[in-house]
């Protein structure tokens, strides 16, 4: 058995951004099937256009447009594409000089091998299918003449291509003010040694803690140092299953996700022994009837049900003691 | 200016550590042992600054976590930064230049393991036109390292040799995460992985963290027979994006080198975790022959990441420490391709 308990998960959101003219030209460009690029303050014709000139530092106003055929300056190949590449099999990612381009372009090259791919190879764009106005409106370059695989015919000048994807009804010149990039990424999430002790513990139906040995506060959860201290938590303590709310909120707003209807109570319980309370959530009483004070005890579900996770306790109750003083609890709020 | 030293310095490496991502208790026996080099507290340290990533770490603000590993009870005067954390000794270097504090002491963690490496550093790219590519943290440098090839500035057998040395000298390190040189030989027999490059030339992934202690004047002289002075610190930047900028060079590397004072240089330490941009910082940074390059290892050997910077000043500094040189050179590197390059030239006297 490791040391810690772990468990995957995966961090997804998308990043909407506006884009700004220079860009929206850019990516309205790729959507109509056109590349275009700027000419800097140098002369040089540069794909995608930045959007300030690096010299002069004025904003990019001269727009080229620029052919969907180039020239490979460098490139490296991809034995185990990762997620989210522009290809799901072995390719290789180019560095792509476009004709009528200065300096190149970064993109994947779909290719079987290292052997069919050379600087100095010429190659031609292929486009996605539907388009959208982003850099994946590029699907990938492809060697240019004699290639099989892609969906369109290769054609022999690159006017033709424009020509060809010219006729297609998505061109419309707006530009594009926006631009979503969903993001996602998938780690294997391990708790601190401390941590997966408490899981363990709630496995066993106990709830453990862990104690400074500084400033002998307890922790639960419990943390890998103490924050006041700057030390290990060393000494494990098991603490009772009754304790008190702190403070609490009462939940009227619908989310994406909630498990229980509006309105109930998150609160912070402050068991018995402890330093710190911990977040959960108080049924079995009418919402407004929850206060500061209020003793309650750990509702733990089925044992059958148990796994290494805090929600082997369903939610909190009344215990229907007194109220704890107000003193008991006021240095833990 | 003031005159800085690097008193302290705690390191960890290694392949997968098991532990969470927020490394808070891989720090607090590395903080233990900066308070035992340097007969301090907590209480000692006027600043505190790290780097790391939350993308690392798979969770939002993981730099405030960590600050469990501290202790904050009187709170601290502390900052982060989103890089290797050689950034964050830079800004604890100028925090004590304007004589608000004394002493810093600077870390910088990351469980690079927790994900598939190359493909988060993809969110360090361009939003626009590269992150949605997920171009991977190989493949760009892949194409510096056949950029210089095609260009005839260095071949294969010039990488290997770079590789043999460090991995011959890792051998002494007890952090490093690969080590054990054979040949250039054999390890060009080895095969390609992502063609121009094979897995030896690129840094293991690696989980870890460091620390280092600033001081500054008397309050340095006060715990370390010698300590290393900071003689001259700058950082540079070039454009993110991969074309518009010459591969082969490092102008940001060169730029912060002409601000710094390299003559009588005798070792450096650095930070090029791909073997072919050892070549390119050598060049870039005008080093003559005779500066002995990583004797540590260097990042072939072990490259924590938003650590490995800041590991090279502290590598670098033990060699003054040591006696066994008195002027080094720590160098850390950021972003895709050598983008940002940092340079921290430290004496043994001042």
């Amino acid at each position: 058995m490791s040391r810690t308990l772990s468990a995957p998960v995966t961090v997804a959101f998308d990043y909407t951004r506006s884009v700004g003219p220079v860009l929206g030209r850019f990516l309205g460009g790729l959507r109509d099937g056109r590349l275009v690029g700027a000419r800097t303050s140098d002369g040089r014709v540069v794909v995608p256009p930045p959007e300030y000139d690096p010299v002069t530092h004025a904003a990019t106003d001269d727009f080229v447009e620029v052919a969907a055929t180039g020239t490979v300056t460098s490139w490296s190949w991809v034995p185990e594409p990762v997620k989210g590449q522009p290809l799901d099999r072995p390719f290789a990612f180019a560095l792509v000089t476009l004709d009528g381009a200065d300096v190149p372009l970064l993109h994947a090259l779909d290719v079987a091998s290292p052997a069919d791919v050379s600087t100095g190879m010429r190659v031609r764009v292929r486009w996605a299918e539907e388009r959208v106005g982003a850099i994946t409106d590029i699907a990938c370059f492809e060697p240019d003449g004699g290639f099989e695989t892609g969906a369109r015919a290769p054609s022999s000048t690159s006017e033709s291509v424009v020509e060809e994807v010219a006729q297609q009804p998505s061109r419309n010149h707006e530009p594009v003010t926006t631009l979503t990039t969903p993001v996602s990424l998938d780690y294997l999430y391990a708790a601190s040694p401390e941590e997966s002790a408490f899981y363990r513990g709630l496995l066993e139906g106990r709830i453990l803690g862990q104690r400074c040995p500084v400033c002998h506060k307890v922790y639960v959860p419990p943390r890998s140092a103490c924050p006041v201290d700057g030390v290990a938590t060393t000494d494990e303590v098991e603490l009772a299953h009754v304790g008190t709310v702190t403070t609490f909120c009462i939940v009227n707003v619908p989310f994406l996700g909630q498990r229980i209807t509006p309105p109930y109570v998150s609160a912070y319980v402050l068991l018995d022994g402890a330093d710190i309370a911990f977040l959960h959530l108080i049924l079995d009483v009418p919402a407004e009837e929850v206060r500061m004070g209020m003793r309650v005890e750990a509702v733990w579900k089925p044992r059958d049900e148990w796994g290494t996770t805090i929600e082997n306790i369903s939610h909190f109750r009344p215990t229907g003691e007194p109220d704890a003083d107000f003193a008991t609890y006021q240095q833990h709020l | 200016m003031r005159d800085v030293a690097v008193v302290g310095f705690a390191q960890r490496q290694m392949s997968e550590f098991d532990g969470s991502p927020t490394c808070v208790e891989l720090l607090v026996p590395l903080f233990a042992e900066c308070y035992e080099q340097t007969g301090w507290n907590r209480h000692d340290i006027g600043f505190w600054c790290s780097g790391s990533s939350d993308y690392l770490a798979g969770r939002s603000f993981s730099f405030v976590s960590a600050v469990d590993a501290i202790g904050v009870i009187p709170p601290v005067n502390e900052s982060h930064v989103e890089m290797d954390a050689a950034w964050a000794l830079y800004e604890a270097w100028l925090k004590i230049q304007t004589g608000e504090v004394d002493t810093a002491l600077v870390y910088g963690f990351g469980k690079s393991s927790a994900g598939v490496l190359r493909r988060t550093l993809a969110l360090q790219l361009d939003p626009y036109n590269m992150t949605p590519l997920w171009p991977d943290t190989v493949s760009l440098a892949g194409l510096q390292a056949r950029a210089g090839i095609d260009a005839a500035l260095w071949d294969e057998r010039a990488m290997a040799e770079v590789v043999n040395r460090s991995l011959t000298d890792a051998e002494k390190n007890e952090y490093a995460v690969r080590r054990g040189g054979s040949s250039v030989d054999e390890l060009l027999a080895r095969p390609m992985y992502a063609d121009p490059l094979r897995k030896h030339d690129c840094a293991p992934v690696t989980d870890g963290a460091a620390a280092i202690v600033l001081a500054a004047d008397d309050r340095a002289r006060s715990v370390a027979d010698r300590p290393a002075w900071i003689t001259s610190i700058a950082h540079s930047v070039d454009p993110i994006s991969m074309g518009s900028r010459d591969l082969t060079r490092s102008p940001s590397a060169a730029a912060a080198a002409r601000s710094a004072d390299f003559d009588g240089l005798e070792v450096a330490e650095l930070h090029a975790p791909f073997s072919h941009q050892e070549l390119v910082l050598r060049s870039e940074l005008g080093l003559p022959d005779d500066v002995r390059l990583n004797p540590s290892g260097g990042p072939l050997a072990g490259n924590p990441m938003f650590t490995g910077g800041l590991i090279r000043i502290g590598e670098a500094a033990r060699r003054v420490w040591d006696g066994s040189a008195s002027k080094v050179l720590g160098h850390a590197t950021s972003g895709p391709a050598l983008q940002q390059n940092l340079v921290c030239v430290m004496e043994g006297q001042s």
